[in-house]
């Protein structure tokens, strides 16, 4: 299954060859392509540097502080993962392009435009609100964990508050850092959706235009061989600030959570920051998709949301969740148990159909879809095979995160007392991991309800969802059509996410309730949820 | 733990229910060619063409599979597709995607008959694709600020001074309007169409990113010209038939009224050669015809079937001298625009 995942490269290889080395590299040298790199690179790097820097202080502020309403945004702040990019940059160009609806509420007030958010800054800011999440989860994780006497000492020894974060908590989450900037950087590099609607020149974009105009797969595809390229380049930058650490403890029982940090006069204003960011990424596009909701019932526009599309979606993204996890569970076992040249192959093998378009992805399977398994083409088997090829990271990210902190002795121990080796991955090592492998269903499943490319070229024919329904209306402009599916399809998948975190949340707080009557005593060695540790 | 469990329980009822209604989705997609059956790939929207399949369905008693998609993607399916291809015919949204599937063999030449339906210039110089529905570019303006006689006769002259200061509206980003510019750059060279969006940009037009919010500015007084296709105008009159605004055809085949055509061609592996050719027949026939007129309000291509009323006949928009196949050339309009700074 993990060899599978390097179809689409495969695909792309034979694709440009077809075009001959001289035209390759004719079309790989062009200034054109050059200056495109640069700026996608460019768009990455910040998005990815942005991300870090909104979800690291969100984390702490949901995790270790006293922040007024901070259960709700422990589960809001994570939630704007579930709107689709496509649904969320043309919600912010409704509301705050230069004639949006923001404009015709301050009309009144003599606003006759408002300033451009097209190219770098739109693309910018909507990629950074619907990605950041991915580095919130991890990060968040990662602290829940973090031994507090650690921070004490560094206290004890005479540090400020402030250097303490700087030099010993900044250090311990660094992994969980670059596990979450690595799937916001990929996913930066793939994403089409926010790039076209806010007219950044990308990558992705380019690739597009190439299959827009006449067809040209062979300069698309080698255009798709240079972003794999730069994708080396993300994942060769992540295993470096990976390193060979241990992450699991190394003693049973485990570690106190911190105390609560009193946040004292900065409360409000810390609450009010988080409320704005909230507004930002997941207000505006619930409102955005409100209006035209309001709207095209008044206008008497026939509301497409049926059972079918919304059993289609559940089917296909279950499914989707369920293959992915099964497929990641050897590939994280290799990468946590077994680290080495071969399984960081695999392990980055992975990652090539999750940064490249989906169309690019979609288009290679149908390639092989059609002219070797004619007999699974258009089926559901194919779609939920292309989900996997698509997400596995996300998925192995999540389990191999929670192997890291399960201590490999406690498996030794069981083969030593004579369980057989499936036998104590299912009485010793599957109960640990359980946070792991639930946070990986809810990722991968909250990712396949948004995939649109893929769904449109390789699901049976006339197998509808609440993606290609949103799609299908919004393409003739017919955006009241598609509020209702596009509702449907945020509040569903955004549904096992907030589950999730509010348990992981829950769990959390009563470690914090039982630790301050008496020392911890919970059952030996049992992780905290580690969520989203995407240590892809 | 019973959000733990919870969880678990959503995720595998869910699983469970895909699996146990799952079936449905394998059948849909393994109808085999069995008589009377057929697949359409389709690049125009479920929104537009779904009434049009169902009517041909119960008229013929033919059972049709479509497959719906993004114009160029659903082309580049039957090319990766090799023989193997399910697709019977592909209706695309515009001429561009038509011609490089005949450009790479994947299309039947049609019958002389079926051809010869519609004008030479809305078919394949080949006669492997024809085109079924029409749109035309306008310049929609607002009735209130101007009349028809305010307006110039080719879209070339609104690069004039007078129409500065925000009056007109355009949308760089869209594709009928890039199709238009490539045109531009056919008839009057990469130096005439430079000049051209240079021009306009140094009247500070107002940009849109559609044609409808243009339409809608348009009647609201905001700009009092756009340009747009032909039928966004028509829409918005449905929904309020004093809508103050109107569309301006220029005359003597200028560019500014340039028609662009949805087509269909059928695909050379069609595993139901004939049930396609029926469709392709539907198409051209006079109720899908007028369908186009009424419902979509596009511009009918066969000789005798009358637009809807007020829509121009197809006869008054005298064609500029620009072959349809010829504007296949999307990357140099991109970087021309690239470079005048518009996109």
């Amino acid at each position: 299954m993990a060899a599978a995942t390097v179809l689409p490269a495969v695909y792309l290889v034979l694709r440009a060859s077809d075009a001959g080395l001289g035209d390759m590299l004719e079309t790989v040298t062009a200034g054109r392509t050059m200056e495109l790199l640069g700026r996608t690179a460019l768009l990455a790097v910040t998005v990815t540097v942005a991300s870090v820097a909104l979800a690291v202080p969100l984390a702490w502020l949901t995790v270790r502080t006293d922040l007024p309403g901070r259960r709700a945004f422990v589960v809001l702040s994570a939630l704007p993962l579930a709107i689709p990019s496509y649904v969320g940059g043309f919600a912010f160009v409704a509301a705050l392009g230069p004639r949006g609806l923001v404009q015709g509420a301050l009309a009144p007030l003599g606003v006759d435009e408002l300033p451009s958010i097209y190219g770098f800054p739109g693309a910018w800011l909507v990629l950074t609100l619907f990605s950041y999440p991915y580095v919130l989860l991890t990060v968040r994780a990662a602290l829940r964990r973090l031994d507090p006497s650690l921070e004490e000492a560094s206290r004890t020894l005479g540090r400020g508050r402030r250097a303490t974060f700087w030099r010993v908590v900044l250090p311990q989450l660094r992994p969980s850092i670059a596990a979450g900037g690595l799937l916001v950087a990929l996913y930066t590099l793939s994403d089409f959706g926010a790039v076209s609607l806010l007219r950044f020149d990308s990558f992705t974009r380019a690739i597009f235009v190439q299959y827009r105009s006449s067809l040209d797969r062979s300069a698309a595809a080698t255009l798709g061989l240079v972003l794999i390229a730069l994708v080396l380049v993300v994942l060769a930058a992540e295993a470096r600030s990976r390193g060979r650490v241990d992450y699991h403890r190394l003693h049973g029982g485990g570690a106190r959570p911190a105390p609560v940090v009193r946040l004292g006069r900065g409360r409000w204003p810390a609450a009010v920051a988080c409320a704005a960011l909230v507004g930002l990424a997941l207000v505006v596009p619930l409102w955005v998709i409100g209006y035209w909701l309001v709207r095209g019932v008044a206008a008497g526009e026939p509301v497409r949301l049926t059972g079918t599309l919304i059993g289609h979606s559940l089917a296909a993204s279950a499914l989707g969740a369920v293959v992915a996890v099964v497929a990641a569970w050897p590939v994280a076992v290799l990468s946590a148990r077994h680290p080495g040249r071969l399984s960081r192959l695999v392990e980055r093998a992975s990652f090539t159909g999750y940064a490249l378009p989906g169309v690019v992805v979609a288009l290679s399977l149908v390639f092989f879809g059609a002219r070797v398994v004619p007999a699974v083409y258009q089926t559901r088997t194919l779609l939920v095979f292309a989900y996997v090829v698509l997400f596995l990271p996300q998925a192995v990210g999540a389990i191999r995160g929670s192997l890291l902190q399960v201590n490999p002795s406690l498996e030794e121990a069981s083969r030593l007392l004579g369980r057989s080796r499936a036998a104590t991955t299912r009485a010793v090592v599957l109960p640990l991991v359980r946070p792991g492998v639930l946070a990986g269903l809810a990722l991968v499943f909250l990712t396949c309800m948004k995939e649109l490319p893929a769904t449109l070229l390789l699901a049976p024919t006339g197998y509808d969802t609440l993606a290609t329904q949103i799609w299908s209306a919004t393409s003739e402009a017919f955006f009241g059509r598609a509020a209702a599916p596009a509702l449907a399809l945020v509040l569903l998948s955004a549904l096992p996410m907030a589950l999730l975190v509010i348990r992981e949340a829950d769990r959390g707080d009563r470690r914090l309730a039982t630790d301050s009557a008496t020392t911890t005593d919970e059952a030996p060695v049992t992780p905290e949820a580690p969520a989203m540790v995407a240590t892809g | 733990m019973t959000r733990r469990s919870s969880i678990a329980c959503l995720l595998l009822s869910i699983t469970l229910l895909a699996a146990a209604c799952g079936d449905g989705g394998e059948e849909a997609a393994q109808v085999e060619p069995a008589t009377g059956s057929l697949t359409v790939y389709s690049g125009r929207s479920e929104e537009l063409v779904r009434p049009l399949i169902e009517q041909f369905e119960s008229e013929s008693g033919i059972d049709v599979q479509v497959r719906y998609g993004d114009t160029a993607q659903m082309a580049g399916a039957i090319l990766e597709e090799g023989d193997n291809s399910p697709a019977d015919v592909y209706y695309g949204q515009d001429a561009g995607a038509l011609g490089a599937l005949s450009e790479e063999g994947r299309l039947q030449t049609l019958d002389q008959a079926v051809l010869d339906r519609v004008d030479a210039q809305f078919r394949s110089i080949d006669g492997q694709w024809v085109g079924v529905s029409g749109r035309a570019r306008v310049a929609v303006y607002n009735t209130s600020a101007l009349s028809e006689d305010d307006l110039p006769e080719s879209i070339l002259d609104f690069t004039d001074p007078r129409w500065g200061g925000g009056k007109i509206g355009w949308a760089p980003t869209n594709g009928s309007f890039q199709a238009f510019v490539t045109a531009l750059r056919v008839s009057e060279g990469e130096d005439g169409a430079r000049t051209w969006l240079e021009g306009i940009k140094a009247n500070e037009p107002k940009v849109y990113d559609s044609n409808v919010p243009i339409v809608d500015a348009a009647g609201a007084g905001e700009i009092q010209v756009g340009f747009v296709n032909h039928y966004y105008l028509y829409r918005a009159r449905a929904e309020n038939p004093d809508f103050p605004a109107a569309n301006h055809i220029f005359p003597n085949g200028d560019l500014g009224s340039l028609v662009n055509v949805a087509g269909v061609g059928i695909v050379d592996t069609a595993p139901h050669d004939e049930e396609a050719q029926r469709f392709v027949d539907f198409l051209l026939s006079e109720p899908a015809q007028q369908y186009f007129a009424a419902e979509t309000f596009e511009i009918p291509l066969v000789d005798g079937v009358e637009p809807a009323a007020d829509l121009p006949p197809l006869e008054s928009l005298q064609q500029p001298d620009i072959n349809l196949n010829e504007l296949a050339d999307l990357q140099g309009t991109l970087d021309l625009m690239t470079e005048v700074g518009l996109i």
